[in-house]
């Protein structure tokens, strides 16, 4: 979890609760909803990136190989990538 | 103040008349109220717009239900809408006839001044369309000073542009040959 | 001092406008606002100004669409009415508290049902905890002046808050009369270009129309009431201005021959004319009767109201809408919580008048005034009454 970051009291609301740090959501660590991993089998995998494509977190990207994986900071475990994932690459796993 | 009210159809033009007496009153320097009947607008049904002219402000917002003056576009309301109705006794009544003033007495129940002029056949020569809410408007200046005809130049032209010059013509037509009963 | 034209309030209601050159206008024609919508889009069309109109295919996305260009720093103007203010109402409140300074003109109509097209104030009341600032205009005069003033005080820093000017329709919109335009100088004098707290631009960005929940969404609220609260002391400055540049003065609450009147009535909007007559015919008759017409309903001015009210043994309140089932009309509710807690108050009595159009002649003010004249200080059996209602 991200520190607290809104304000101490009421003077201090931003006018409009403006937010002036773009990107300041990345503090939020959604990968600790996780319950299970997705797990890539690269065996399998013929590249198509359809996970990347329909990952809703936007955390799934590709690395300099071509291949796939995911930011397990920010995975939520939603296993979308695993049910879109037609050559079955992709295999959730508990975590732990 | 003197306090007029338009009978005419939906699209016979009495809102463009009230608009158009009103900006030659305020063009003298006078206050003036125009507006419409207030509520849906309907091509053909019959409609009033009103007039309110004073040389001092006028604060009054409420309708008009006691005009002084009642000027009738379309003869074809006489007889479907009271034209009379809350009119005063002392005030006058004209309408867009070829009759003469003792004969729309017959159909009017209305003591009062009539007067009368055939405003359709003014238009019809003048503009080329029996369109006669400009040609009216001479008709009400000549029967109660409420403008001078010549206040109206600038607004018309400024509505008509290129046939300002038509209705101008028109209006002064109804203004020498209205019928005064 | 500029001539006094003649021009219908509706039209002279968007030159307004485009003499505080707005950049974006996003409007939804409605009866009987719809001829401020087209003068605006015949501006924009003429290239009269440099400004973009949006042509929308509803009110909630003409205020979306509103508040989209504010974020991005533009001057917006917008307009409305009836139904369409009540398609707009769920998004409000978020012009609000993202602090956007959108103008809106209101031309004031009746709410269905049943369907009315008429002027009375059932659509504004109901937006009244909305977060935005209230005027209401009472001439042709003052609609173009209000809506002048309402980019002055939206777009001031210490207030950044969208404005509505409430307009009676018909009695307003469609009425031409003589005022006098401002000349395009003077209001450039008077209005300096906009200068947004915030913009939304890809090479600055920043978030808006952020999340918040129980930590902090009591914080953000408090902030927003400070913010409407705090705003008067500018709309008196900004009227202060006007009265210095213009010649015209505006006051939260405008007393009309109150001095010695022991009868007060309160009217918002266009009534107030009328009944400034009735109150003229009133003192000829030897009634002490006077007239307070508010201009600011919100933030709404306390402390002018007690002392405005001070002296009257009875104050009518008129209201134009109606709080069903509750106190009677939302004006006189506000007016007599307003001054519960004074250690002496007129009598109130709320009268409910002009509902759906319903017109009202100088004689039936008098008539009201009269009769409170008579029942004195005698209390009422109804806390409200509609005037006029036909009874069995």
């Amino acid at each position: 979890m991200a520190a607290k970051k809104w304000p101490e009291n009421w003077q201090n609301v931003n006018r409009g609760c403006v937010v002036f740090r773009p990107g300041s959501a990345g503090d939020y660590h959604t990968g600790s909803w996780r319950a299970q991993q997705p797990v890539w089998d690269n065996v399998k995998c013929i590249k198509c990136g359809l996970c990347y494509i329909v990952c809703p977190e936007g955390c799934i990207s590709e690395g300099s190989d071509g291949y796939y994986s995911a930011d397990l900071d920010y995975c939520k475990g939603c296993g979308i990538c695993t049910h879109e994932c037609w050559p079955r690459a992709i295999k959730m796993v508990e975590e732990g | 103040m003197i306090e007029v009210r338009w009978h005419g159809r939906g699209g016979q033009g009495a809102v463009t008349s009230v608009e158009l007496l009103a900006l030659a009153a305020i063009e003298e320097g006078k206050y003036a109220q125009g507006f419409p009947s207030f509520g849906p607008e309907r091509r053909g049904a019959p409609v009033a717009a009103f007039n309110r002219v004073d040389g001092k402000q006028i604060k009054i917002r409420s309708g008009i239900y006691h005009p002084d003056t009642v000027v009738v576009l379309d003869e074809g309301l006489v007889g479907l809408v009271n034209v009379a109705e809350g009119l005063k006794p002392e005030g006058v009544l004209i309408v867009n006839t070829a009759k003469t003033p003792a004969e729309v007495r017959k159909t009017i129940k209305f003591k009062g001044k009539i007067a009368a002029v055939d405003a359709t056949a003014i238009a019809r020569k003048e503009l080329g369309v029996p369109i006669t809410n400009t040609t009216m408007i001479g008709a009400l200046v000549r029967l109660t000073g409420i403008v001078k005809l010549d206040s109206l130049k600038v607004p018309v032209e400024h509505r008509f542009g290129r046939i300002a010059i038509k209705n101008l013509t028109a209006m002064k037509r109804a203004f020498d040959e209205v019928n005064i009963g | 001092m500029s001539k006094r034209i003649g021009i219908e309030v509706a039209v002279a209601a968007a030159e307004a406008a485009a003499l505080c050159r707005f950049d974006v206008a996003a409007v939804y024609p409605i009866t009987p606002q719809s001829h401020v919508a087209e003068h605006l889009s015949n501006i924009v069309a003429d290239g009269r100004i440099d400004a973009e109109f949006i042509t929308v295919e509803s009110e909630h996305s003409a205020m979306s669409a509103a508040m989209g260009a504010s974020a991005t720093g533009a001057r917006v103007v917008t307009a409305t009415s009836s139904q369409g203010l009540m398609y707009m109402h769920e998004v409000l409140p978020i012009a609000s508290a993202m602090r956007l300074p959108i103008v809106m003109a209101i031309a004031n109509r009746a709410v269905s049902g049943p369907l009315n097209i008429l002027n009375d104030h059932s659509d504004i009341m109901p937006q009244r905890d909305s977060g935005w600032i209230s005027l209401f205009a009472e001439n042709g005069q003052e609609v173009v002046d209000m809506m002048i003033q309402a980019f002055k005080i939206a777009e001031h820093r210490d207030v950044q808050l969208p404005v509505n000017v409430n307009i009676d329709g018909f009695q307003l919109t469609h009425m031409v009369e003589p005022l006098e335009m401002p000349d395009q100088k003077e209001v450039d004098k008077f209005l300096p270009p906009y200068k947004p707290y915030a913009t939304l631009h890809p090479d600055k960005p920043v978030s808006m129309g952020t999340f918040a929940m129980n930590d902090v969404y009591t914080e953000v609220m408090k902030a927003k009431d400070a913010a409407l609260v705090n705003s008067k002391e500018v709309i008196l400055a900004v009227w202060k201005e006007w009265e210095k540049r213009f010649g015209r003065a505006y006051e939260p609450i405008e007393g009309y021959r109150v001095k010695g009147a022991e009868i007060l009535m309160l009217t918002m909007g266009s009534m107030g004319e009328t009944a400034a007559v009735a109150i003229d015919e009133l003192r000829k008759k030897g009634i002490p009767a006077g007239l307070l017409k508010m201009k600011l309903w919100r933030p709404f001015p306390f402390d002018e109201l007690k002392k405005a009210v001070k002296g009257a043994k009875t104050l009518i309140v008129t209201d134009r809408a109606v709080s069903f089932g509750g106190p009677g009309g939302p004006v006189a509710g506000e007016v007599r919580s307003a001054l519960y807690d004074q250690p002496t108050r007129p009598a109130i009595i709320n009268e409910i008048i002009g509902l759906g159009g319903r017109d009202m002649m100088v004689e039936h003010f008098m008539e009201i005034v009269m009769k409170a004249a008579k029942a004195g200080r005698k209390k009422r059996k109804e806390a409200y009454e509609f005037y006029g209602v036909r009874e069995a």
